[in-house]
């Protein structure tokens, strides 16, 4: 039985593959969100394709895991969702060009100038809160160490999900030795860990807790879209981790032109306009006086926190430890 | 002999499904990787919590499956089917439930609020000790449910009319033989907990074997250390089967006239008042969460979106088809050692088996095509152990109290299983298929690896829905998941129903 769905499965795929041979195929490998019927990955397709007369797929999943395992096999033209965090495992496996593109266009608050992945959109760790229900947010990281201990948190995992990551990240960037010192002064305020985003933002809307860690860009959902406005960022003049989502061209594409074409419509106003109500982050690439209303009236930190891959990857394993001592006591 | 050959194929087939996927893993690492301090003590609160929380779920559910064995009443059968539900639902869905009754803003601390009393705090071992009695209290009960169901009617006459204590000629010794497989299965599942245990324990002391593992996947892709710390989980999920073949002693009561039982015993007031109390406490323990989930996912199940519509269209599919295969494989393997084979389908790590298969299929399939056929034979997978520990125990009395007959009427081979094992079996048969349907209808199982834009399954739609901020949808698209997970455990149920 198993065995006579994968010969139709098989048999399918080759059919499909007469059928395009027509129509060049684009393959991009994104995440699962990216792709949903409610992320920024269809709306960029069509637009796309009207422009490249190709048929561009999406293959979802964990990204680099299953680049990396399909090797030289992948099907993938053009990857895009990784973030910086994984970047430098990703750049040491070589299957990633060069993009060839201009990135003076680039409207990040941090200088950018790596010539494999592209930049699309960006946004910086914050905790995000009712404000009909917290009374006195704190205003800066300190007040959040100094709140009364009944303030209650939510954070993801730094093992398992990336922003996560971004706030050990965060933590160190800010207050370097100390980390441990500061995690154990927020451990009583955690609440819980979750696996990834989700379970987070959900326990928050839940009512589980007061501040959940998310992005400085979150309210911009419930104001959008809900017309809720009592969703705030917490921002803090220490500054925010910055977190930035990339693309990149593999090296093995068969469809080198097309992949090049999709790379240079990522800096495009047209793809770039598509981003903040899309993926409800920052666009990457277009000034903010043609942002969306909302989003430039949303509050953002003046400083911005950030690592380079490599500090990252060097900084990594004893920014976990830290978090982790101190809220195994 | 014949009969040992016809399980010893599956069995291979099992395994080598299994083992198959770990050893490509293994292969495309270059070997094993060393496990470190931290990996050492997430090994030592999985086995620590794991071990509690089975022994829990099983104390717990012999009273409650006794008071559900010797009382009828009506909504009986209603009951016992929405008491399977939480060990069906996806792990997210059962999560947010047990939050709303049990969290801060639950409703406990809202009760104990209004009555000044000091406020509950779920997060903790004893949150992940609770989530995991909510989760396998119902399997359990309903495993040691079918034990006394089991107990011919006519026995429970013959011990009554000798004024022989039932409790210690009947019911002890059918404990012995259901409560030590219920423990080891339990036990099992509770190994590769992940999720749950962490969102409820609170932080990174709840540290599973299987969060180190997708730890080693997602963020080092150090695959050795992942095919490792799998194959510690395997050892332990192995150990854990033997424990109990080693422990549950063979046979039963013998044949009956398949009456329903009018109950000797237990019919003192303390006693009936006691029984009512169980099953009370056991209603309001794990329907209230449900409610909850109902409660939050109506205004969302409205206005869901098309998409959500055609992927709970596809998870009905790969339900049904990975029932029938479960089936097909539960029945000859329904023995001694198809059981110690099945067990590995979920002692293994999900996330090792997904890649594994991945690296397999991959040269010769475009994965994405391979989603679903994947999707199906994981969740069959999946499914088996629960199948057969449900069946093997009737399968086996069966074949004991009929097989000499048959044999002296010339009974065998097909016609065997037609007239007289089958016909038997309609009760765990029942049972075994409503939950791998229901199972499989919950499970988000592998698809990580093989997904496509295309072929969302509904708990994939769920969590995509949570992480594009549509919350109110997501509540009403788990909504839609639990009530097509407990309508087809309730109609694949009902012949187990029928006679209960």
């Amino acid at each position: 039985m198993m065995g006579r769905s994968l010969v139709a499965g098989l048999l399918l795929s080759v059919s499909a593959q007469m059928v395009a041979a027509e129509t060049p195929v684009l393959t991009v490998y994104a995440p699962d969100y990216f792709a949903s019927e409610w992320g920024p990955g269809p709306g960029i397709e069509a637009a796309f394709e009207a422009r490249c007369g190709c048929d561009l797929q999406y293959k979802t999943g964990e990204l680099l895991p299953r680049i990396l395992l399909e090797g030289e096999r992948t099907e993938a033209d053009v990857a895009i969702g990784f973030n910086t965090d994984i970047t430098k495992k990703a750049r040491d496996s070589g299957m990633f060009a060069p993009h060839g593109l201009d990135t003076s266009a680039l409207t990040l608050p941090v200088d950018w100038n790596d010539d494999v992945f592209l930049p699309f959109n960006y946004g910086h760790t914050a905790f995000i809160y009712d404000n009909t229900k917290v009374e006195n947010p704190p205003e800066s990281f300190d007040a959040l160490l100094n709140a009364p201990d009944d303030l209650r948190l939510v954070i993801q995992d730094p093992r398992s999900s990336i922003s996560g990551l971004a706030l050990v990240l965060w933590v160190q960037a800010v207050y370097g030795d100390k980390a441990e010192e500061v995690w154990t002064k927020l451990a009583p305020k955690i609440v819980t860990v979750t696996k990834g985003w989700s379970e987070s933002y959900g326990l928050f809307t839940d009512g589980e807790a007061d501040m959940v860690l998310s992005y400085t860009t979150s309210p911009a959902y419930h104001i959008v879209a809900e017309e809720d406005l009592t969703k705030s960022a917490a921002i803090f003049p220490e500054g925010h981790y910055f977190m930035v989502e990339l693309a990149a061209k593999l090296a093995g594409t068969d469809n080198p032109e097309l992949a090049d074409q999709f790379m240079a419509f990522i800096l495009t106003e047209e793809f770039q306009s598509m981003i903040p109500t899309s993926n409800w982050s920052l666009p990457a690439a277009l000034p903010k006086e043609k942002w969306p209303e909302q989003f430039q009236q949303l509050p953002l930190p003046e400083k911005v926190l950030f690592y380079t891959e490599d500090e990252a990857a060097a900084l990594r394993d004893t920014a976990i430890a830290a978090w982790r001592n101190a809220l195994s006591q | 002999m014949a009969q040992r050959a016809v399980a010893v194929i599956p069995a291979l087939i099992v395994a080598g499904l299994v083992i198959g996927p770990v050893m490509a893993v293994i292969w495309r690492a270059g070997g094993l990787g060393a496990l470190g301090a931290a990996e050492y003590s997430a090994l030592w609160f999985t086995i620590w919590q794991a071990a509690v929380s089975a022994a829990i779920s099983v104390l717990l559910a012999v009273p409650v499956a006794r008071a559900l064995s010797r009382r009828r009443f009506p909504g009986r059968g209603v009951l016992i089917a929405l008491l399977g539900a939480p060990f069906i639902l996806p792990t997210i869905v059962a999560v947010l439930g047990l939050l709303a009754v049990f969290g801060g803003n639950g409703l406990v601390n809202t009760l104990t609020g209004a009555l000044g009393l000091p406020r509950m705090d779920i997060y903790g071992y004893h949150g992940v000790i609770l989530a995991h009695v909510f989760f396998n209290l119902p399997l359990a009960t309903r495993l040691i449910l079918q034990g006394w169901l089991a107990i011919p009617a006519e026995r429970f006459r013959l011990a009554a009319s000798l004024d022989a204590p039932i409790g210690r000629v009947l019911e002890r010794p059918m404990l012995a033989r259901i409560a030590p497989g219920a423990f080891a299965v339990i036990f099992v599942i509770c190994l590769t907990s992940f999720a749950v245990a962490l969102t409820l324990g609170g932080g990174p002391k709840a540290t599973t074997v299987e969060l180190a593992i997708y730890q080693a996947f997602k963020f080092d892709f150090d695959l050795g250390k992942a095919a490792t710390l799998a194959l510690v989980q395997l050892a332990l999920g192995i150990a854990a089967a033997l424990v109990l073949l080693v422990l549950s002693p063979p046979g039963g009561f013998g044949t009956g006239l398949d009456r329903v039982i009018g109950r000797w015993g237990g019919q003192s007031r303390g006693a009936r008042i006691m029984d009512a109390g169980w099953i009370a406490l056991a209603a309001l323990f794990l329907l209230t969460p449900l409610a909850m989930i109902v409660l939050a996912g109506l205004p969302g199940i409205v206005s869901l979106p098309s998409e959500v519509w055609s992927a709970a269209l596809r998870s009905l599919w790969v339900a049904l088809g990975a029932t029938a295969l479960t089936l097909a494989l539960a029945l000859p393997l329904a023995t001694k050692l198809g059981e110690l084979a099945g067990i590995l389908g979920v002692a293994v790590s999900g996330l090792v088996l997904g890649t594994g298969l991945f690296l397999i299929v991959q040269p010769f399939v475009r994965p994405a095509e391979a989603a679903l056929p994947v999707t199906l034979m994981v969740n069959a997978l999946m499914a088996l152990p629960f199948a057969l520990r449900i069946l093997r125990p009737e399968l086996e009395a069966t074949r004991a109290d009929y097989g000499r007959l048959a044999q002296t009427l010339g009974i065998s081979g097909w016609a065997l299983w037609r007239i007289v094992l089958l016909p038997r079996l309609r009760r765990p048969l029942g049972f075994a298929a409503g939950l791998t349907a229901a199972l499989s209808m919950g499970d988000l199982g592998v698809i990580a690896l093989f997904a496509d834009g295309e072929h969302a399954t509904l708990p994939l739609q769920v969590y995509r829905l949570m992480g594009s901020y549509r919350m109110e949808a997501a509540q009403g698209a788990a909504l839609l998941l639990l009530a097509m997970s407990l309508g087809l455990f309730w109609a694949m149920d009902r012949g187990g129903r029928a006679n209960a």
